[in-house]
């Protein structure tokens, strides 16, 4: 056994590879030879730690010192001074947002000092390649348990005890799932994975399936004895390359060590997982689209009943779970339904990972317990808004989902409290908005998402979520009659009923919510042709304010189309006429003089 | 090949210390690793306490490097802090006694005390 003094742990998720993490890994190994250390620290390549904003990210043990930011210019003053000296670098720690304070140490770094991870538990700790690693950290041990001292109706008995609900975005408890799977005859059934990940800004499943792997197969395994499977499909899509290589790898490795295939782990229990590249439509993370797609057809919902428990992937008994899901069930087995069930609020258990995207100062994955409040995640985790703006709604849910304004923010965030306001869990997208984002605009951006998305199975779907479209499109050009208020209600309200998939029944939240909670932005734009928030362009005018400008002309020379005219040291002029309201004026301008409105 | 749930505990025990440093618990030695501690041998020492935690399977010490203190004169300087206990610095250490601190000190918690410099709260 070789032992290592020190450990470089250097992000190898999606994110910190984009901003350059191999080249780092590959300088810091360099380097240790060159310094003759490499016997003593080793380099390991982790999954995702969901401060993707802060990569390249690398953290030194045992200390736990957190470097952010790191470039290939850094790494050999980081090993000569951390690693032979002891000196902490401190110009590459995290500063905090406000205070500016250098926080040298992972635990206490304001962005995860509020989080508690268990779906994320090994992300960014080990080494997702190696399975030692997973083994380590009580890997498969959970497992070992229900097969060795539990029933198959025990196993589901505990997963109803844990209070375990689906993270992919309905909700279903994940007891109750299995235990309909586990009634169904026989013999031939199967467990999927959904990891067709696709809410825009969503990535928590990637970093799962990069980071950690076995915990996602180790879950499916538990799923697999408990409703009697003996194969299963992982659906993932085809834009995350490194999920599916890592779990090959995962798969490979599991395999030869006898803990996934035939007879596992000598207890007679055998089943075998494949992986199926998903080509990355929306509409198959709906499960029936999803098992459609495995069988080779065309990604396409059917309805249900009968449902996959019933009569699923090639008309078997099917249990389907998301990757988020499947990660919390080992916890539940190693600890206990019990202690998994102290966390949370009392129809909500256990923790959620959400995405925080937007205007915020920090943004990444943030797993917390549920009943935590908005303003918690949004101001402590994320650090507030960026530029000292004024927080406006937060997109929670994606493009299914719905935006929570300022008001509601303390409400503690669970299953239920999100419906009754109007918006979802959905996968855990946070899309944070500030005051210069147009509701309106907000909701046609979501809106033309799930129009490109729908399938056009059924009619209220396709036809519905065009017509919507048309409509808010026509308000944000200016050509909004009062009336399309209400026809945006009824027709959201009937898609909402009438369409055959959660696609098209939760493609109207966006508009509803926004109806619901800005509709004085809407009739700003259809009474009095304004954008407030400044941001849908026909309904703009640029303006100079006599009173600051200088007379430079440098918005002048920029104008592309000649709009701006004035004698030099007098204030200008905007021919609106001619103006294309691009905002290069605005930019340019060091006087503030030039608004719009 | 993992045939029953007693080799998955095995493998686990022998998987612990390949992550055990990431744990952040246990007993710390540091080493002065300040210009003065590598002319006077640190690298040596360091090698020394590495080679004598491998061969015991010692994974769950943690062992870091420090700047120099000002007492140049008595490097290599080696810190042992044993979780709720003083820490003891010993001075002009040798690769050679390296063992006897492993075994006395960081193993059975009795001070060697002829090699000591200081002790602090």
């Amino acid at each position: 056994m070789q032992l290592f003094r020190a450990h470089v742990l250097v992000c190898g998720g999606t994110g910190c590879v984009s901003s350059g993490s191999k080249k780092i890994q590959e300088a810091i190994t360099d380097e240790l030879v060159k310094q003759k250390l490499d016997k003593e620290v080793k380099v390991v390549e982790t999954g995702c730690h969901g401060f993707c904003e802060m990569g390249p990210i690398v953290i030194v043990y045992p200390e736990g010192t957190f470097y952010c930011r790191v470039q290939v210019e850094d790494v050999s003053e980081l090993v000569s001074e951390h690693l032979v000296k002891g000196r902490t670098v401190q110009r590459l720690l995290f500063k905090a947002p406000v205070t500016e304070e250098q926080v040298p140490s992972y635990r206490d770094i304001a962005f995860y000092a509020k989080q508690q991870r268990v779906a994320l538990r090994n992300c960014g700790h080990i080494d997702p390649e190696h399975i030692q690693e997973y083994i380590a950290r009580d890997g498969y041990e959970g497992l070992a348990k229900a097969l060795t001292s539990m029933t198959p109706e025990q196993v589901v008995e505990e997963m109803k005890k844990s209070g375990l609900r689906g993270r992919g975005g309905g909700g279903f408890p994940t007891g109750l799932k299995w235990g309909f799977a586990a009634k169904s005859p026989g013999p031939k059934k199967y467990i999927i994975c959904n990891a067709d990940e696709g809410d825009p800004g969503a990535f928590m499943d990637r970093s799962v399936l990069e980071g950690d792997p076995h915990s996602v197969l180790e879950g499916m395994l538990i799923g697999a004895y408990a409703i009697g499977a003996d194969e299963g499909y992982i659906y993932v899509r085809a834009e995350y390359p490194l999920a599916i290589k890592r779990l090959r790898v995962a798969i490979a490795q599991a395999e030869e060590l006898g803990l996934l295939g035939d007879n596992i782990m000598g207890t007679g229990f055998s089943c075998r997982l494949n992986i199926k590249e998903g080509a990355g439509a929306f509409v198959c993370g709906e499960e029936t689209a999803l098992m459609a797609s495995i069988e080779g057809s065309r990604g396409m919902p059917n309805p249900r009943p009968p449902f996959p428990a019933v009569k699923g992937l090639w008309a078997k008994p099917s249990n389907i779970n998301n990757v988020e899901t499947y990660a919390n069930v080992p916890v539940i087995f190693l600890h206990g339904a019990e202690k998994f069930a102290s966390v949370g609020t009392e129809n909500s258990k256990g923790t959620k990972v959400f995405a925080l995207t937007g205007k915020l100062r920090n943004t990444g994955l943030a797993e917390v317990p549920m009943g935590i409040s908005l303003r918690e995640i949004i101001f402590d985790i994320g650090g507030g808004i960026m530029d000292d703006k004024k927080f406006k709604a937060v997109q929670i849910g994606g493009p299914s989902g719905g935006c929570i304004p300022e008001q509601h923010l303390d409400t503690p965030v669970d299953y239920d409290s999100l419906i009754a306001l109007g918006a979802m869990m959905g996968s855990g997208g946070l899309v944070v908005m500030d005051e210069t984002s147009c509701m309106v605009d907000v909701a046609r951006f979501f809106l033309n998402f799930t129009q490109k998305e729908s399938c056009g199975k059924c009619t209220p779907c396709r036809e519905g979520t065009k017509r919507m479209l048309e409509i808010l499109q026509k308000i944000c050009d200016g050509n909004g009659v009062p009336e399309d208020i209400t026809t945006l209600e009824r027709l959201g309200g009937v898609v909402k009923n009438t369409a055959l998939c959660g696609l098209g029944q939760t493609a109207p939240n966006p508009i509803l919510a926004t109806l619901r909670y800005f509709r004085h932005e809407y009739e700003a734009h259809i009474n009095d042709k304004k954008c407030p928030a400044g941001v849908c362009s026909a309904l703009l005018e640029y303006k100079i304010v006599a009173d600051n400008c200088k007379g430079c002309g440098a918005c002048a020379r920029v104008c592309p189309v000649g709009a701006i005219t004035g004698e030099k040291k007098e204030p200008h002029e905007i021919d609106t006429s001619k103006c294309i309201k691009c905002g290069s004026c605005i930019e340019k301008c060091k006087f503030d003089a030039i608004v719009k409105g | 090949m993992i045939k029953s749930p007693e080799d998955l505990k095995r493998l686990r025990e022998e998987a612990k210390s390949l992550t055990g440093i990431r744990a952040g618990q246990g007993v710390e030695i540091i080493v002065g690793m300040g210009t003065c501690g590598i002319a006077a041998g640190a690298r040596e020492v360091m090698s020394a306490i590495l080679e004598e935690l491998s061969k015991r399977e010692m994974a769950d010490i943690r062992v870091t490097q420090t700047g120099c203190i000002g007492m140049c004169e008595k490097e290599v300087l080696v810190d042992i802090v044993r979780p709720g206990e003083k820490r003891i610095t010993y001075g002009n250490v040798k690769p050679q006694d390296v063992s006897r601190i492993m075994t006395s000190h960081v193993i059975n918690g009795q001070i060697v005390e002829d090699l000591v410099v200081a002790k602090l709260d």
